[in-house]
């Protein structure tokens, strides 16, 4: 293994300790670990806040600025932050307007983020707590943990936290990101595996010659294995599976700010139709280059055309990365008036800036 | 009233000493599996269960000395938080919830008996179940800790001793572990591969059985 680590134990504190010194903006906490704005909290603002396993940089903490994440907890490499991060994190960012998780659906995250936002409502914040599951490589909830969370996740940070920029509350804060995320779609595949750095050697074996189709974010092995083949096909086969994917009913934990309680609600995701709009984002899982996103980009905008959808905005770019796994993800998320106005408006993080 | 006493010592089985006995040896099986429990997670799951459970066990060693001459409920619950605050993932809210559930029945105590056993690893296979929702049958440490408090269960009742029923509840463990590799995975991120997770024994499981087996060591 060749990484540029000093200690495998330091991997993520000196990352942050890094982190502190490139961007002075940002508040960065060590014991325990948590980054939140410098100006944070901002008075009268919802406080956005996500986490994660670390490896998938800049997500999060490069989403943590004006006009994005008030807050973001960074886990171990691939692993769940804990729940006494969040809370912290949660304590400093909240100005009483509230705090509003976004949970990417993985098991470990979901179940310490319910903690936290338990802790939280104990202490009388008001909190609210999203699920992001976009992931249509995994078909059905009854026998599997669910759509994971990939790359909607990049989208519905920006989205959401230019919505609490301009002053939503927490209920039109939870409920933009619960559309958003019904309305994005997204599947990421793998040329190569990576490698956790405590693990010291790839997740899994992947030939010469083969591709992983279907992974998540975490290194995990997908749906199906198959030769190598074009970027053209790759692009097409997953571009269809996202257009072409069906409705998608599950049933999700949210947290009842008024009782105090966890309540199910069964969510229905409606498939992507001729006429539509869309955000469309190619993301390199770390390995690839940029310029290998836009040939695959070309591809994606021809099979759009194809079926009729319209991509209205682009983001293209390593922005939710497995280490230095090589690889890509597509995602389109569909847009109207609200979800364009908030993509556009300016943003300034270390990790997406623009109209800033 | 000497006979009475003397019945409730006999029944008082499992001490404070052998509880922090147990959380000890439960720190060393986790270091020493380390490698073994992040293998078992690298083909059905992001493999770090091993070097979790090991990070999240060396800083309950870390609080031990500072509970040390509380009762059995404290020892568990603080064993309880500081995996919560250090373990992440999936491994750190399941067992950390289990030890903090395991307290409530032995609150104050400084010495178990049977009935407190049974009772202290019910409430926490309880704690387990409605944190992570999982059924028996779906590859998680559900498939070990049920077979494994059911043998516990049936070996008091048969009239078995202490140390006996805690073989009988680490066999169970072990036959559960065992049991996980022809399952097809339905929770977690071994559910992913569908079909891909049979054949592969299931890394929550396994730590579970390790965790058994280190309270059958404590009190041997």
């Amino acid at each position: 293994m060749k990484k540029l680590i000093n200690g495998i134990d330091d991997v993520v504190r000196e990352q942050l300790q890094g982190m502190a010194a490139a961007h002075p903006e940002l508040s960065v906490h060590i014991d325990p670990h948590y980054i939140v704005r410098g100006d944070a909290p901002v008075a009268g603002k919802v406080a956005v806040i996500s986490g994660g396993g670390s490896g998938h940089e800049p997500m999060h903490g490069g989403f943590v600025g004006v006009g994005m994440l008030d807050g973001a907890c960074p886990g171990e490499v691939f692993t769940s932050p804990t729940p006494d991060q969040m809370y912290e994190c949660g304590m400093a960012a909240n100005s009483g307007a509230g705090v509003l998780f976004l949970v990417k659906n993985y098991t470990g995250d979901v179940m310490n983020f319910e903690m936290a936002a338990e802790m939280l409502a104990a202490e009388g914040v008001p909190v609210q707590s999203i699920l992001i599951d976009d992931d249509v490589a995994v078909k059905d909830s009854l026998y599997t943990a669910g759509r994971r969370g990939v790359g909607t996740t990049v989208i519905i940070e920006k989205i959401v936290g230019a919505a609490a920029e301009a002053g939503y509350n927490l209920d039109q804060c939870a409920d933009l990101a619960r559309k958003v995320n019904s309305y994005g779609r997204s599947m990421g595949m793998a040329l190569t595996s990576c490698i956790v750095p405590a693990a010291g050697k790839p997740t899994f074996d992947l030939g010469d010659d083969e591709i992983e189709i279907g992974i998540g974010i975490h290194g995990e092995p997908g749906q199906k294995r198959m030769p190598m083949t074009s970027a053209d096909a790759i692009t097409e086969m997953m571009a269809l599976e996202i257009i072409e994917d069906d409705a998608y009913t599950r049933t999700v934990r949210e947290w009842d700010t008024e009782n105090g309680i966890w309540v199910e609600l069964e969510l229905t995701d409606e498939p992507l139709a001729a006429g539509d709009s869309v955000i469309a984002f190619v993301n390199s899982m770390g390995g690839t280059p940029v310029s290998e996103l836009y040939a695959v980009y070309r591809k994606l905008a021809a099979v759009c055309e194809d079926k009729g959808i319209t991509i209205a905005r682009n983001l293209i770019g390593p922005y939710i990365t497995s280490l230095e796994m090589q690889g890509f993800s597509i995602t389109l998320v569909k847009v109207d008036d609200e979800i364009l106005k908030f993509w556009d408006a300016p943003v300034n993080t270390p990790g997406l800036r623009w109209g800033a | 009233m000497l006979s009475v006493l003397t019945l409730s010592q006999n029944l008082m089985t499992v001490t404070k000493a052998e509880i922090l006995k147990w959380i000890t040896l439960s720190a060393d099986v986790m270091q020493e599996n380390k490698q073994y429990l992040t293998d078992l997670d690298s083909p059905i799951g992001d493999a770090d269960h091993g070097i979790n459970m090991a990070r999240g066990f060396k800083k309950v060693l870390e609080r031990l000395p500072t509970v040390q001459d509380k009762d059995i409920g404290n020892i568990l619950k603080t064993t309880g938080m500081a995996l919560i605050s250090s373990v992440g993932g999936a491994s750190g809210p399941l067992y950390g919830t289990f030890f903090m559930r395991a307290a409530a029945p032995v609150m104050s105590k400084e010495v178990l008996t049977d009935d407190d056993l049974v009772a202290m690893l019910d409430m926490g296979l309880e704690g387990v179940i409605s944190r992570g929702r999982a059924n028996l049958g779906d590859k998680t440490m559900v498939d070990g800790w049920t077979p494994a408090l059911e043998a516990l269960r049936t070996a008091f009742a048969n009239g078995a001793d202490t140390k006996t029923a805690m073989q009988a509840c680490v066999a169970g463990a072990e036959q559960g572990m065992q049991d996980t590799i022809p399952m097809l995975a339905k929770k977690g991120r071994a559910s992913y591969l569908g079909e891909r997770s049979v054949g592969h024994q299931d890394p929550g499981a396994t730590s579970t059985y390790f965790l058994l087996n280190a309270l059958l060591e404590a009190i041997s």
